[in-house]
């Protein structure tokens, strides 16, 4: 892993909160009340459930199944990134309204979309469909954001120079995003996709088996083929399905994304050659293989020419690059208009639901979140009590990187979630076994990202200071005190975002279990989200789901963003 | 003799940032024009607007008001017919050389095997045959921008523009790519009708162009349009050329007007506030003390730029420093010590501070911002709070840098401190009377 401190800048926001979040957060309020009274008035027969076979054999085609879907959710999310992101970078209104959604959609918990998404599907579509529809959808939710985040941001940091440059030598919107957008982008897009797989993995347990209300669904899997194992406590097949879905993320890190960053290390910015490049001997396999030279020669080469050439000619430039604030046309203020009593007649009806909730589910909610919230700050300060010194110690010996960093990271990658009904039986028996498993789980999926930023962040410490430190005598504690933790303060802070919102994310799946028949649950707003939508419980599911996304955002701006501008401002080292 | 038609012309025009209450002009009522033929500098000090009326011309930015002509045809878009050399190269970096090159022909419309032979004629034009598959961050500072006078060349511009385009390269890179394109020029074999460039260093403007358009700042205006009819090659030490020089720094320094003027107001109070120029107490203590050691305490400015070894623009800001507080006069591109400049350079450290607070007390800005502080709860402000204040008169960056250099001189006076770890800036107790 290169240690590239600016790919983990983090989607922090760093604007005041507006009038649009406001406006943000009671439009998605009024959609999924929508979604969920359309779900309400549909009448469905009941569907036969697809029955798992635990057989090793049927495996292969259950890794296909999922490797597809995961696809499919990537593909579908690199278009909404590219798109969105451009959107948002290159125009001044509609980036005041992209930009609040993105942080609002981002501490959306995951599973909430489902009922919404899934029983809007099957109004249009019969059930089988719209199911791997909606696990498609859900796994996009869980790639989507920070990828988008990053094109956004790369986008909005090309230099002026470079910009100005391809305007006056003519560059085409093709040609632009060809030359300049995405070799600018590529490296955090990559990274960012590593990331948004990982995620993929983790929620693909919950995107190929799940119920709402009377109704669940299968779908043939390797989540499903997991959950089911564990389930059934048939230990040999979930030995199989861990070794295959190993063999998967393996084979991916080593034929899709090394390759990758060893393509893309070309697309580095800076002007000096750097020390160790990322290197994979996949890339350099195929790079000197005659085959794939005579493709690229012959095949992809001319193609490519003749795609320029065709849109070059379709397509003019636009005349000047600035970013124009045109006026607002009357369509714009119609639409407006329109958009704002839609917007009031939903908010009222959905308030009116909101209302209509008893007290009793209001305490649940609040305890949820109070309960949640501590465990979100437990699995954090875990985390960063071991990520620290480990981060610190590989970042800072470039041997120990050299070898173990492909292993973190493949271990990073691996699903927490597959494991979890292994260790939710494990626990079970102590006191509090689920809620130390609950913990664990928003562990295991969210220490990563601390260990990645704080890798960087060491290995970023200037040679000069160490040796001044060193010269004065300053050992042990003080070391740490004066050097090493101010240092790194800016990497754990940018990890610590990304992990706690990841944590939030985590307790749907980590604190509402149903097993065998009975259920496990923990006090916590995700148990009650989980619950709510095993139930039906559309009313509860609302108010649960909006208030978690109250609570992230909100920490988001009042705790995460103000101590990421310390960060910045005075911590960061340039 | 036929008449030389005229290539460019710019038509009263404005430029504004910013909206409502907070707008600022970047350049006011431009109105200039080019002829076929001609080589031409556009000179001032930062922050004149120069690269702004470079890229309204390019036709990259669109101006506020007024029109930009181009063979009397009225610029809707960038200008197909122009090009710019920029000061940061702005080469892809991820594309290798001949690459960079030959992309401004691809998107025209160029095919293949024509781009890469025009590419390598032109590499080989500027000197860098064998260069072809390097990648830019291969390159030094110079090459890489001859690199981009390649592919500037590639599109065959009938109007050249250069922006800055020697300065972020090292004194030697920088002769010989001006030799070079001099040679470019005059020789007459490249399709180049017109060359405009944008600088701030007046030697390499007086080496290189037949007409001078000088700007001034606050807001960006045209000074004054000088010929420079010196036949190539032009030597440095001729006296005609020195002649050029010191008539070109009298021009842009010192242009000394009423007292009530030149202080300008304080902010909020209508009129225009000056803008303090962003220059370090010590560099302007060493610029005095030098001042002191010339025979009659005077000093052409020209010669002090060579003396000092200092760039011409940061100059420039000292002399303008030393003049707003009353430490020296300028006239005619002379700069000479004032008495009090000179009971300042005599003074040890402590009386040198307390010259220097009673000066500075004058200015509108900081009789402003020791007010507000005297009038505040405990003498303490936020620097958002002043920031915010400022930006009713500047843009927020440079409303920054203005708080920025005020914290600065006013921590070296003793008059105020700012404390980082809250962002508070406050009254030094012996202001608190």
């Amino acid at each position: 892993m290169a240690s590239d401190p600016a790919l983990f800048r983090t989607n922090v926001p760093q604007r005041r909160a507006t009038f649009a979040d406001g406006i943000i957060l009671l439009t998605l309020g009024v959609l999924f009340y929508a979604g969920l009274s359309l779900a309400r008035s549909i009448v469905r027969p009941p569907v036969a459930v697809e029955q798992i076979s635990l057989a090793p054999g049927a495996l292969p085609l259950y890794t296909l199944y999922s490797v597809s879907r995961m696809l499919a959710a990537y593909i579908l999310a690199l278009a909404f990134t590219l798109s969105y992101g451009r959107l948002a970078a290159y125009n001044r209104r509609a980036e005041k309204v992209l930009l609040p959604l993105l942080d609002v959609l981002q501490s959306v918990p995951i599973l909430s979309f489902l009922p919404v998404v899934l029983l809007s599907l099957t109004a249009v579509m019969p059930q089988t469909i719209a199911a791997e529809l909606a696990s498609v959808v859900l796994i996009f939710t869980s790639q989507a954001w920070n990828m988008t985040f990053a094109w956004y941001q790369s986008l909005t940091t090309i230099p002026k120079e470079l910009r100005e440059a391809s305007a006056i030598f003519r560059l085409n919107t093709w040609m632009r995003f060809k030359t300049l957008e995405l070799p600018f982008a590529a490296i955090p897009l990559i990274w960012n996709s590593m990331m948004s797989w990982a995620g993929g993995w983790f929620f693909l347990m919950a995107a190929e088996i799940f119920s709402v209300g009377q109704e669940s669904f299968k779908l043939p899997g390797l989540g499903a083929y997991l959950q089911t194992a564990a389930l059934q406590g048939d230990f040999k097949a979930l030995g199989w399905g861990l070794g295959i879905l190993i063999f998967v993320i393996v084979i991916m890190d080593q034929w899709v994304w090394r390759p990758l960053l060893a393509w893309a290390d070309r697309f580095k910015l800076e002007m000096v050659e750097s020390d160790n490049p990322p290197a994979s001997w996949f890339y350099d396999l195929m790079r000197n293989a005659r085959i794939a030279q005579w493709l690229e020669r012959r095949i992809a080469a001319p193609l490519l020419e003749w795609v320029d050439a065709t849109l070059i000619r379709r397509r003019q430039m636009e005349p000047f690059v600035e970013i124009a604030e045109d006026r607002p046309g009357a369509s714009f203020y119609l639409a407006t208009v329109i958009g704002a009593g839609i917007l009031i007649y939903g908010g009222y009806r959905t308030g009116l639901t909101l209302i209509q909730l008893p007290v009793n589910d209001w305490l649940t909610i609040l305890g949820g979140v109070l309960a949640t919230m501590l465990r979100v700050f437990i699995s954090l300060v875990i985390a960063m009590l071991w990520t620290i010194p480990v981060g610190y110690a590989i970042g800072s010996n470039p041997r120990l990187a050299g070898w173990l960093q492909p292993v973190v990271q493949i271990v990073a990658s691996l699903p927490a979630t597959a494991l979890f009904p292994l260790l939710v039986a494990a626990l079970a028996s102590l006191y509090g076994g689920l809620n130390l498993s609950a913990v664990l789980l928003m562990l295991m999926g969210t220490q990563w990202y601390l260990l990645f930023n704080i890798i960087a962040g060491a290995a970023a410490i200037p040679q000069d200071l160490k040796y001044t430190s060193a010269l004065l005598g300053v050992r042990g504690w003080e070391r740490w005190r004066t050097l090493i933790l101010p240092a790194l303060f800016p990497f754990i802070i940018t990890g610590a975002i990304t992990a706690s919102g990841g944590a939030w994310n985590a307790s749907i799946v980590a604190e509402y279990l149903q097993a065998g028949g009975k259920t496990l649950s923990v006090t916590g707003i995700g148990s009650v989200i989980a619950s709510a939508t095993a139930g039906g419980e559309l009313q509860l599911l609302l108010a649960s789901t909006l208030s978690m996304i109250l609570t992230v955002v909100l920490i988001n701006r009042l705790i995460w963003r103000r101590l990421y501008r310390i960060a910045e401002e005075r911590f960061r080292m340039e | 003799m036929a008449v030389t038609p005229t290539l460019l012309e710019v038509r009263s025009v404005n430029q504004l940032y910013g909206s409502g209450e907070r707008r600022f002009t970047a350049v006011q009522n431009i109105n200039f024009s080019m002829k076929e033929g001609e080589f031409v500098a556009l000179v001032g000090p930062s922050g004149c607007g120069k690269s702004t009326l470079l890229r309204i011309i390019t036709g990259l930015n669109k101006p506020t008001s007024g029109v930009v002509l181009y063979r009397d045809n009225v610029l809707t878009g960038v200008n197909p017919h122009a090009t710019i050399v920029f000061q940061t190269f702005a080469l892809f970096p991820w594309l290798t050389v001949q690459r960079n090159v030959e992309l401004a022909l691809k998107v025209r419309g160029v095919p293949a095997e024509e781009r890469t032979e025009r590419a390598v004629a032109l590499l080989d034009k500027v000197g860098l045959d064998g260069f072809e598959n390097a990648y830019p961050r291969e390159l030094s500072g110079g090459m890489r921008q001859k690199v981009g006078f390649a592919r500037a060349m590639a599109v065959e511009p009938e109007l050249l523009c250069l922006d800055e385009p020697f300065s972020a390269l090292d004194v030697l890179s920088a002769e010989a790519l001006r030799g070079e394109l001099l040679e470019l020029w005059t020789a007459g074999d490249i399709p180049t009708k017109a060359i405009l460039m944008v600088t701030h260093n007046i030697e390499e403007a007086i080496t290189l162009v037949d007409r001078i358009v000088v700007m001034g700042k606050d807001p960006g205006h045209i000074v004054a349009d000088l010929m420079v009819d010196l036949p190539h090659p032009r030597h440095r030490k001729s006296p005609e050329f020195i002649a050029k020089v010191d008539l070109l720094y009298a021009t842009l320094a010192g242009q000394t007007q009423l007292e009530q003027i030149e202080m300008g107001t304080a902010p909020g109070e209508p009129g225009h506030t000056r803008a303090l120029p962003n220059v370090q107490v010590a560099n302007l203590a060493g610029l005095l003390e030098a001042l002191a050691e010339k025979p009659g305490d005077r000093a052409d400015i020209y010669q002090l730029v060579e003396e000092l070894k200092v760039d011409s623009d940061h100059l420039l800001l000292l002399t303008e420093a030393a003049e707003l507080l009353g430490f020296a006069t300028i006239a005619q591109g002379d700069i000479s010590l004032t008495a009090l400049g000179q009971t300042f350079v005599d003074a040890s450290i402590l009386v040198r501070k307390e010259i220097f607070a009673t000066r500075i007390r004058r200015l509108p800005m900081f009789r402003w911002l020791l007010n507000m502080l005297g009038r505040a709860d405990t003498h303490m402000l936020e620097w958002d709070v002043i920031q915010s204040a400022l930006e009713l008169e500047f843009l927020p960056e440079e409303a920054e840098k203005q708080i920025d250099i005020a914290v600065n001189w006013g921590r070296y006076a003793e008059l105020v401190a700012y404390d980082d770890s809250n962002g508070k800036i406050y009254l030094e107790e012996a202001e608190m009377k």
